[in-house]
């Protein structure tokens, strides 16, 4: 009969307090959610920040892609080439003065007309006198980039809108931009030339394949060294090294060179490789040899996960039959790492196309026109050439910085999708 | 040129050594037992072919440029010795540049000169085709010897598996010992090139000064001639910026981890992981860019649009102050800095989280108490000190991180605590001090070598207590 024996107070008291837990249960399932959001916040934020990066730098960086390129017949004046010297010629009048023609403007505003076109399409001339001094007397038509400011006009990124003083093009100027796209001399199309040229001092005639060459000779460079040394010594610490303090002090030493700051070993390549075994500057063969010493570590922490992962009763139905320990390696846990070494390695490459601090410091930011020929030419690579790009104070370089960059973030992706292939390929379980 | 087909005979003459000691090695395996394999009696005979050989010719070009110029700056003709010594090094240059065929220097040599270039350059090419004649005549007979002597021993007793091995072990030791004489290289050269800059400015001048102003002046008279050199305002400056961008990857890289080791399905695991990883693997010249072009114009707006409702007010003097804030302010560099951490953060403190064991769990949930509560006191008590380790190695790379703070953090030296000012770091004065011109005598480039080895001296602290606290708690629950 307890329900008889309570007094109300008593059932108040019980009530209140399960009144009271059930308040503190409300309020600690809001904590839980509260924290639970804090941790989805974090997600989204970080997400957020990926997508914020990638999408802006897309979006700076797309419109390089597109160009717009004139086809102007030229008259060559006979007159004014010298048939014995045809480089003394100014062709760049010349085609001013054609444009001119086209437009309709007076030959005061010729230094206006010229200021739309490059002077890649005076080279061309020239190019074209060169190896065929018949055709001067005659018209010839060139095909070539517009100036870089009208560029940024067909492309909207600089409005009429904007006051006239802001602009680097007068309203006049405009106006003939207008008439030659009503004309049909412009056309846009895909910029090719970005992907095939070299870097310039003129942004319209800037590309990437330059450094892309640079990049990729550096890299050859890094692999080759990185990748053997990585491996045989993450096989010996691994496999045949004794345990003890010299093993140790290796062992510590290579996760503490894993941590170095990148910029350390551009001041080390500088001190040594440089100043000490006189390898030239800013070639790929430097560059490439910097990489591989930062690579190292990663290669090695790498292969030896990969080690790791071959179970013992291999090695140990080697040794059983009779195989030395070189053959047990070399014929059996090696081959079964390779997936992982080979992802780890191709992982800690892609990582070394992307470094650009320590390569300021051996003199990879020099402006290379050119594409490199050997790997003791000056050379530019790719993240190289986005810090150079950047810097420069052109409006027209801020877009082929960008496109540079996804050029770069093209090959890393190419790197790590390889990567990811790889292993699941050839990943085993055990 | 010539070292490559040097090379590439070599390397002919060394396999063909291996064909033929192989083949023979095969002819007496048939007439009886033999300890090794064929292969490896070839591969014995090709190593002592081929490797002393290389190692010899490798050694020899890498050092004989010093040898060849020393030989023909010997007794240099009058009109050369009375050039100054800058002017002689072009000289000489040119000498080799036209000995190669390579396009010489600018520079204009008058009558007397021209005949000594000449000279030179019949001297230059005499002296580096008899060096070379010599290198490659040596490095043969040193093949041919190797040959010869590794084919003698050919005979069915030869242990010639363990002698091979002997020589992969050699090799193995090779690689092993690269990471160390990385380690030496790297405190070698910042050692002995701070050395000098310490000879020049004393060590608590440059640890304790005030003033970073490291240019120097062109003649000894000039007013200021001397620089300073006192690199607090650049530590100062680090210091800010590492704060501010832990301020941001801290909070967030951790309650990712938390959600995703904690929360998260499998599902969504999978997706975010890689995701987080895209963000690790940007390089970092990308993150700069985004600081320079996006992120510090958009703060720049913000702050100016706040500060122009401010002027006038009551608060006109911080109006007026933000009004003026440039893009190169260090918390768009910190901001940037910190998400570029994040996943770094994340992936070393979900690690260590993932470490601790599943029973400490289970039995908070089976007293009752709710997830967050028991990540709050009972993970995270057990997971701390791993984390403090992640957070560490999260700072130094911060400390160290180059291109982001060089493309968006000024290069003024400022002591200041305000997130809103311009400062500069260690790593963007190194940067800054070592591209374009050097000489390597000045004090100015030299104080790069005595920042980088402030900069390596901090990370390494910082690492190897960072990496010793995280490997003993990842041990700890194993």
């Amino acid at each position: 009969m307890t329900e008889a024996t309570q007094t109300p107070t008593q059932a108040t008291a019980r009530a209140r307090a399960a009144d009271a837990a059930a308040a503190r249960l409300k309020q600690r399932y809001a904590q839980e959610r509260r924290f639970k959001l804090y941790g989805q916040a974090a997600i989204v934020a970080a997400l957020t920040f990926l997508v914020i990066l990638i999408g802006r730098i897309g979006v700076q960086g797309y419109s390089t892609f597109v160009d717009y390129q004139i086809a102007l017949p030229v008259h060559l004046d006979a007159t004014r080439i010298d048939r014995s010297y045809p480089q003394g010629a100014n062709y760049d009048a010349m085609v001013a003065e054609a444009l001119s023609a086209k437009l309709g403007a007076g030959p005061d505003d010729r230094a206006a007309v010229a200021r739309l076109l490059s002077n890649d399409l005076g080279f061309q001339l020239l190019d074209k006198v060169r190896k065929d001094p018949g055709l001067i007397g005659r018209t010839v038509t060139v095909t070539g980039p517009i100036g870089a400011d009208a560029g940024l006009y067909y492309k909207g990124e600089m409005t009429r809108s904007t006051p006239a003083q802001l602009r680097k093009l007068s309203d006049q100027q405009l106006a003939w931009l207008d008439r030659l796209k009503a004309q049909g001399l412009v056309r846009g199309g895909f910029n090719l030339a970005f992907l095939t040229r070299s870097d310039s001092t003129s942004p319209e005639q800037a590309g990437v394949f330059g450094a892309v060459v640079g990049s990729a000779m550096m890299l050859l460079v890094t692999a080759l060294l990185a990748v053997p040394i990585g491996v045989l010594a993450a096989t010996y610490l691994e496999e045949f090294a004794p345990k003890n303090r010299w093993t140790d002090f290796i062992e510590v030493n290579i996760n503490n060179l894993a941590a170095v700051p990148s910029i350390v070993y551009g001041l080390l390549g500088l001190a040594v490789f440089i100043n000490w075994l006189a390898v030239p500057r800013s070639s790929a063969l430097v560059g490439g040899l910097v990489l591989a010493l930062m690579a190292l570590p990663t290669v090695i922490i790498a292969t030896r996960s990969a080690l790791k992962a071959v179970p013992p009763s291999i090695r140990e139905a080697a040794l059983g039959v009779g195989a030395s320990r070189t053959q047990t390696v070399f014929h059996h846990v090696l081959p079964l790492a390779m997936p992982g070494v080979m992802t780890g390695a191709i992982l800690s490459m892609a990582h070394a196309l992307g470094e650009t601090a320590p390569l300021l410091m051996i003199g990879m930011v020099s402006f290379v026109p050119g594409v490199p020929t050997s790997l003791t030419s000056a050379a530019t690579v790719l993240p190289v050439q986005v810090f150079i790009w950047e810097n420069a104070s052109e409006r027209a370089f801020h877009e082929r910085t960008a496109a540079a960059i996804l050029v770069l973030l093209a090959f890393m992706i190419l790197m790590n999708l390889a990567a990811i292939l790889l292993r699941r390929r050839f990943e085993r379980r055990w | 040129m010539l070292t490559w087909v040097a090379l590439a005979a070599l390397a002919l003459f060394s396999g063909a050594t291996f064909v033929v000691a192989r083949r023979k090695a095969e002819g007496l395996a048939l007439a009886g037992q033999m300890h090794s394999l064929p292969g490896y009696h070839g591969a014995y005979a090709a190593i002592w072919t081929g490797v002393p050989s290389a190692l010899l010719l490798a050694l020899a070009l890498l050092f004989s440029g010093r040898f060849e110029a020393a030989v023909v700056r010997a007794d240099p003709p009058a009109a050369v010795k009375a050039l100054p010594a800058m002017n002689q090094d072009v000289f000489y240059g040119d000498a080799r540049a036209l000995a190669r065929g390579a396009p010489p220097s600018e520079m204009i040599y008058g009558p007397e000169l021209k005949v000594a270039l000449d000279q030179t350059v019949a001297k230059v090419r005499g002296v580096e085709t008899r060096s070379r004649v010599v290198i490659f005549a040596l490095s043969a007979v040193c093949a041919f010897a190797g040959c010869l002597l590794a084919y003698r021993r050919l005979s069915p007793d030869f242990r010639a598996r363990n002698r091979v091995e002997g020589w992969v072990g050699l090799l193995f030791l090779a690689c092993s010992i690269v990471a160390i004489l990385t380690t030496v290289g790297i405190v070698a050269s910042l050692v002995l090139e701070s050395w000098r800059f310490f000879q020049v400015v004393p060590a608590h001048e440059f640890l304790l000064g005030l003033r970073w102003d490291p240019q120097i002046a062109m003649r000894a008279d000039q007013v200021g001639a001397k620089g300073a050199f006192g690199a607090l305002p650049l530590f100062a400056g680090t210091f800010l910026i590492m704060l501010i961008a832990m301020a941001v990857a801290a909070p967030v890289g951790l309650f990712s981890a938390i959600y995703l080791s904690e929360y998260a399905s499998r599902r969504s695991r999978a997706i975010i992981k890689p995701l987080l990883e895209v963000l690790a693997g940007v390089p970092t010249v990308v993150y700069g860019f985004f600081a320079a072009l996006t992120v510090g114009p958009l703060f720049r707006g913000f702050f100016n649009a706040i500060g122009a409702q401010l002027v006038g007010g009551p608060l006109d003097g911080l109006g007026q102050y933000l009004s003026q804030v440039q893009n190169q302010m260090a918390l768009v560099a910190g901001a940037v800095m910190g998400i570029m951490l994040i996943p770094f953060v994340s992936s070393l403190s979900d690690d260590i989280i993932n470490a601790v064991p599943q029973s400490l769990r289970d039995g908070s949930l089976a007293m009752g108490a709710t997830k967050s509560e028991t990540v709050k006191k009972v993970i995270m008590p057990a997971a701390l000190p791993g984390i403090a380790g992640a957070l560490l190695l999260a700072v130094s790379r911060a400390v160290g991180e180059t291109m982001i703070v060089t493309m968006a953090a000024g290069l003024q030296a400022k002591l200041t605590a305000n997130p809103l000012d311009t400062v500069t770091t260690v790593t963007v004065q190194i940067v800054t001090l070592l591209t374009g011109d050097q000489e390597f005598d000045s004090a100015k480039t030299l104080s790069a070598f005595g920042l980088g080895l402030t900069l390596f001296v901090v990370t390494l602290i910082l690492n190897i207590i960072a990496l010793r606290i995280v490997q003993k708690y990842r041990e700890q629950y194993d």
